[in-house]
């Protein structure tokens, strides 16, 4: 099994040092310059915080209880997905894929990456019936399984965009179980990709996010 | 329970009391027009903003419940000046450094991995140099909102960087005369120079797409042929007629000519945001035809240098819509929606709804939409709301078979359309570009069009300009420019792309993008110089699809059944996006032509874009029989 570790990682992302003695001095914008006085100098990551992420109290597949942001999120890469226990569509096949996303990982997985996976069905969802879908799965640490009140799943569902504009359409769980949304929090990089793509692929993708060389881990440019 | 401070309850209430209000006005039948008429809209044509009315819980898509949020701030519209894109000056092939190579050179920070397959043929006679990198402007009139941080491209002139700006510097270019060709090949090196720090969204990692030249596909912008900070890209564009290395050889086929294209990110899964951040620039390409001279070829309005008024009258309007943060003034972008997103705010040339005087004369206007999601259809709003109809003369930068005088146009992302409007008589007027379009979210249009002032206002036109000479000529005069390429020959390969969604994710042909970098992911392979015919279909009543071919351009031979229209929404034309609304099924023609490589067959609302609805492709001197890619 491939092993790709924090080192691998920033390879694949290939920098380069500059060329041809082209130094760019950059810009700082600076939001007060143009004298809009009513703006607030409050920061991007801050409020992407605020956008996405609530601070709901959600339950582990262990029984822990934690905050979204503050114990899930912040200073980490993470990877999202919707789920229920007893999906019988593509829940499965796309849980087996997380989980050869999760070796290809290896010692990153609960050291700076995690896996999140929401239920679709808080009501039925409790930590122990997420704990055995997570054992059948052979799931490594790093990867929690999440359940919660249902009004702060469906809050947490819809702020990170599993959700179909067509209400009817959005009724159906297995409508939101196809798509995994991952970023970096400190240094704000995100995006999404299908759950069935192919798990080196979304390795790759994860890639993309990872902290960069020049960068300091908690998100302050070197 | 989670924590909710006082100011988050204040918040929840009003979200509840936004969320009422909306079903009220939902379960009560009301349409956009009747919200007009109680006030309910913005002049920029959105909901009250304020105290429980939000735009975003009725655009259901754009902001996901971003419902406790405001819109933008206001500005005031028609106040600044809408800027002319500035030109990018050539410089010549000798004096770059590191010179341009035919194999990649990644000793010297090259990210390009294949060599150019053209270069011998076709040496590049000059160069364009830019770096992408952060850059601050003003998109509002002063103190309305600060400066926004972007990504734009800055000029390389003599090795000095100048200020990056968004859209980029506009590359004017010219083909070869004919059978000179090799007179109009340019190289152009794009170097990655932007920031770790992103400032909230953006990947800094791009691929450039000249959208839609007759490209080598190694220079053309695949979206895994990305450079990362620190690394350029050299990018060969011959610019010569499609049929140059096949059918017409050592000519190329006059009736390929292209004439407005631009330039924008590519960046596999981030495009949407990296163009958001203003990764996106244009292109224009003359010939002895179409020739920025109104004294000669067709007559068409001067482009003069693209800056002095009184001598340049082909001015290209780049039009997008963007959402700003009420709190901080600084432009943001949904990171999770996978629908689409709206703006409120319409900016055209980087300058949320400003001015334009012109000059009682002709003037011929390019229109871009460059996106994300938003579909346009442009009216142009007279005194007492009148309707001036103007001429359109090419369809995404394609000149048609003669000019149509039509009352308005149509366009969704990536579509460019290329019009002369004739303010001779209208000295002391004042007009508005209007989008009548109404669209709601980011799924596409409902198709509703609405009347003579109910849209948004995006452009003031004045004309209030100097009496100056008019040599162009009047459109009505003009009989034919170079006719369409035959449809006659026979498709080698019928091949069918169904676009549509599936488990919360796009799809085409029931398949994911896959892996850009897999060689089995390549779904399929082209035979050079072969004819293709393709049907696209959309079986959603929900959604609309701008679906985007890279290399070529097709006609369409039918839209459900039907022969392309010539009047009214023009169809028919050259093309290299096609509108894919409701449940449409159309069937286009291809010939491709001269070059080999890879290519993305996609949806163009670039949200659609990022999240797998694309298809992967090669042209090679093979080709495949897959019918359903």
């Amino acid at each position: 099994m491939a092993e790709i570790n924090r080192r691998t990682m920033v390879g694949l992302l290939g920098t380069a040092p500059l060329v041809g003695g082209l130094l760019v001095h950059a810009q700082t914008p600076d939001p007060t310059s143009d004298s809009a006085p009513r703006f607030k100098n409050i920061s991007s990551r801050q409020r992407i915080r605020e956008r996405y992420f609530p601070n709901l109290i959600l339950t582990t597949h262990t029984g822990k209880k934690v905050r979204f942001y503050d114990d899930l999120v912040k200073d980490k890469i993470v990877v999202f997905n919707f789920m229920y226990a007893k999906c019988e569509g593509i829940c499965m096949p796309i849980t087996m894929n997380l989980r050869k996303v999760q070796d290809l990982l290896g010692d990153r997985m609960g050291r700076d990456i995690f896996m999140y996976s929401f239920t679709l069905k808080p009501e039925e969802d409790t930590p122990s019936k997420l704990a055995h879908y997570a054992h059948m799965h052979k799931v490594k640490p790093g990867w929690t399984f999440l359940t919660g009140s249902p009004a702060d799943i469906e809050t947490i569902r819809r702020k990170l965009g599993f959700v179909d504009p067509d209400p009817e359409v959005d009724k159906v769980k297995s409508n939101h179980i196809g798509v995994i949304k991952y970023g970096n929090e400190p240094i704000e990089r995100w995006g999404g990709c299908p759950a069935m793509s192919k798990a080196p692929w979304i390795v790759k993708t994860l890639s993309w996010v990872d902290w960069p060389k020049d960068m300091k881990k908690n998100g302050g440019a070197s | 329970m989670a924590y909710i401070s006082k100011r988050n309850r204040r918040r929840e209430k009003e979200k509840q009391i936004a969320a009422n209000n909306r079903r009220e006005l939902i379960a009560a039948g009301f349409r956009r027009r009747d919200l007009l008429k109680m006030g309910l809209l913005t002049s920029a044509g959105l909901l009250i903003p304020k105290k429980g009315l939000s735009a975003h819980p009725v655009t259901r898509s754009g902001f996901v419940l971003d419902d406790d949020e405001p819109n933008s701030p206001d500005t005031t519209p028609f106040v600044e000046n809408m800027p002319r894109l500035q030109v990018l000056q050539p410089q010549p092939v000798a004096s770059l450094g590191p010179p341009p190579t035919k194999l990649p050179n990644p000793a010297a920070g090259e990210a390009r991995t294949e060599p150019h397959q053209a270069f011998d043929q076709f040496p590049p006679q000059r160069y364009y140099h830019m770096s992408e990198q952060l850059g601050s402007v003003s998109m509002a009139p002063p103190g309305e909102l600060p400066l926004q941080p972007i990504w734009g491209f800055a000029p390389i002139v003599n090795g000095v960087i100048g200020n990056a700006v968004t859209p980029g510097p506009m590359i004017v270019e010219r083909y070869g005369p004919l059978g000179v060709p090799q007179q109009g090949s340019v190289l152009l090196r794009l170097r990655n120079n932007l920031p770790a720090n992103n400032g909230g969204f953006g990947l800094p990692s791009t691929t450039t797409h000249l959208h839609n030249g007759h490209t080598p596909l190694e220079s053309d912008g695949f979206p895994c042929f990305f450079k990362e900070r620190g690394q350029f890209y050299d990018h060969h564009y011959p610019n010569v007629y499609a049929g140059i290395n096949s059918t017409h050889p050592g000519t190329g086929d006059i009736k390929e000519a292209m004439h407005t294209l631009w330039y924008h990110d590519h960046r596999i899964d981030h495009t949407a945001e990296n163009t958001y951040k203003g990764l996106a620039g244009t292109y224009m390409l003359f010939n002895e035809f179409d020739t920025g001279d109104e004294n000669t070829g067709f007559k068409l309005p001067s482009f003069g240098d693209g800056q002095n008024p009184l001598t340049s009258f082909d001015i290209y309007m780049v039009f997008n819509d963007k959402v700003f943060d009420n709190e901080t003034g600084l432009l943001k972008f949904d990171l999770f929606n996978t629908d689409g997103i709206l703006g409120d705010k319409f900016l055209v040339n980087g300058k949320i709804q400003p001015v334009l005087h012109v000059s009682p004369r002709r003037y011929r206007f390019r229109w871009l939409n460059t996106g994300p999601s938003r579909f346009y259809q442009m009216f142009l709003l007279g005194p007492n709301n009148s309707t001036k109809s103007f001429w359109q003369i090419s369809t995404d930068g394609n000149l048609m078979e003669k000019p149509v005088q039509v009352n308005s146009s149509r366009f969704s992302v990536a579509e460019r359309v290329d019009v002369i409007v004739d303010f001779t008589n209208d000295a002391g007027k004042t007009f508005f570009i209007e989008n009548r379009l109404q669209q709601d979210d980011g799924r596409g249009p409902d198709g509703d069009v609405l009347g003579a002032g109910q849209g948004d206002k995006i452009l003031k036109i004045v004309v209030d300009g100097p009496v100056v000479p008019d040599n162009s000529i009047n459109p009505a005069l003009i009989t034919q420019f170079y006719g369409f390429p035959n449809t006659a020959d026979a498709p080698r390969i019928t091949r069918t792309f169904r676009f549509e969604r599936g488990n919360g994710q796009w799809q085409v042909n029931g398949q994911l993008v896959g892996d850009c970098a897999d060689p089995n992911d390549i779904r399929f392979a082209i035979k050079r110089n072969s004819v293709e015919k393709w049907i696209f279909q959309n079986n959603s009543g929900g959604w609309q699809h701008p679906i985007h071919m890279h290399f070529e351009e097709f006609q369409t031979l039918s839209i459900n059944g039907q022969a392309p229209r010539n009047s009214g929404l023009i169809e028919r034309g050259r093309k290299d996006v096609f509108r894919l609304e409701h449940n449409m099924e159309a069937v286009v023609y291809f010939r491709f032509r001269d070059f080999i490589g890879k290519f993305p067959l996609h949806c163009h609302n670039v949200v659609h874009e990022d999240h797998a609805m694309m298809v992967l492709g090669r042209i090679n001197d093979v080709g495949d029989n897959k019918t359903q890619p």
